[in-house]
């Protein structure tokens, strides 16, 4: 045979799972992996933007086609960020784990930006996001965007709550699971569906006369609270608003 | 004009999977025996596709139906530095590869033959493996390498005749 010849051999097969990282470091599929969270296992997704969703592992093949139309493919998120995505979803947000939000508008995105800055163990209502957005009437579309989060978990959206106080609904698997959430966050549940039930919105510390939301840590660190209907209320018996949960909308 | 490009310029995301297809393996053997490592070569080659496709999402489809994808795409891959393993930490990684068509084709000795590849110079590598390895032509690899066709045929004689010696030695 001529050296010719025995070059023109010197060929195999296309490389397995070639396709499949072209497809991934393309963004034509998404990589997708498991993790532990305090709602079991949830599936992350990712792409070379940063994680693109989260959700309950069971069934979830279906889900997402549905969801999404596109292909998922079994892979290990990249190196850069990879370690940041437990620690994401154990504080519940996402702190240097790049989010990949371009499924969701631009005022939406600014929602869920706000909506990942609350405090563990915290909640805020709808209109407080609101308020933060600079969109203190659109309470509503904050709602709907709240409930349209792609990222659960590591965007806490389960740390919004309606503006009567009341927990609300949870797209991640039913309010059930929000409430198991706040609750592993030491959010206190049961005393927030409580205070809404009585109509309470702020409680003040008559020590330093500040009002907060129920959950801020200032308001819990007190020895005595004074409970009010409305933050005109507290206002009106000389409370001043706390500078850390803000207690606006 | 190939039936590939003019599907590709239609209706990239659904064709470009297919480009793979057809293209990966060659791509991937022929870099294989210019840089002599397999896992090299493979990063090589899927990086050579994510540009690809990067800079085919930019083009108008006029232009992608103009295209003659195979030398173009072995410019992007002569073109790939080392600084392309800068960006593989920020892609996600396919984790069920396994060795599954790692093994050197027979009838010819793979290892026998990168051995002898590595004796000749880059530019000689280069020129007898776009040659003889992928099949190239003179001038498609004289714009590849952005070296004159002159130059390109007395590579690859060069290249050919070292061989020729390398395996004489061996006997």
């Amino acid at each position: 045979m001529s050296i010719e010849d025995q070059l023109q051999q010197l060929s195999g097969d296309l490389p397995h799972g070639l396709t499949e990282g072209v497809a991934l470091g393309t963004g034509l599929a998404e990589g997708y992996d498991f993790y532990e969270s305090a709602l079991g296992q949830v599936i992350v997704t990712f792409n070379p933007e940063g994680v693109s969703s989260v959700d309950i592992a069971d069934g979830i093949e279906g889900r997402y086609r549905e969801r999404h139309g596109r292909l998922l493919i079994r892979a290990e998120a990249p190196t850069a960020w990879r370690r940041h995505i437990p620690e994401a979803i154990e504080r519940g947000t996402p702190g240097k784990l790049p989010v990949d939000l371009r499924s969701v508008t631009h005022f939406q995105e600014k929602v869920l930006r706000t909506t990942a800055t609350i405090p563990k163990g915290e909640v805020r209502p709808y209109g407080w996001v609101a308020y933060e957005v600079e969109s203190p009437r659109a309470v509503r579309a904050v709602g709907s965007a709240v409930a349209r989060n792609p990222i659960p978990l590591i965007i806490p959206c389960h740390r919004v709550v309606r503006s009567d106080g009341h927990i609300g609904n949870y797209s991640l698997g039913g309010p059930h699971n929000k409430i198991e959430l706040l609750e592993h966050e030491g959010a206190m549940p049961r005393l927030l569906e409580d205070l809404a039930a009585r109509h309470i919105r702020v409680r003040g510390n008559p020590a330093n006369r500040i009002y907060c939301l129920p959950t801020c840590r200032r308001i819990r660190e007190a020895s005595e609270v004074i409970d009010f209907r409305s933050t005109t209320a507290a206002e009106q018996a000389g409370y001043l608003a706390c500078e850390h949960c803000r207690p606006h909308g | 004009m190939d039936d590939l490009a003019n599907a590709l310029a239609t209706d990239l995301d659904t064709t470009f999977p297919t480009v793979v297809e057809n293209m990966g393996r060659q791509l991937f053997w022929g870099l294989r025996r210019i840089c002599g490592d397999h896992q090299e070569a493979e990063d090589l080659t899927q990086e050579t596709f994510i540009r690809a496709y990067r800079a085919l999402d930019g083009y108008e489809p006029e232009r992608i139906r103009a295209m003659d994808l195979r030398p173009w795409l072995w410019t992007i891959a002569m073109n790939l530095g080392r600084n392309h393993l800068r960006d593989r930490s920020r892609r996600p990684r396919y984790v069920e590869m396994t060795d599954a068509g790692r093994e050197d084709p027979e009838p010819v000795d793979g290892a026998a033959w990168d051995r002898r590849l590595s004796v000749l110079n880059d530019h000689q590598r280069k020129a007898v493996v776009l040659r003889h390895v992928v099949g190239l032509g003179i001038v498609e690899i004289s714009e590849i390498t952005g070296r004159p066709e002159g130059t390109v045929k007395a590579d690859v004689h060069r290249g050919l005749a070292r061989l020729r010696e390398t395996i004489e030695e061996e006997k």
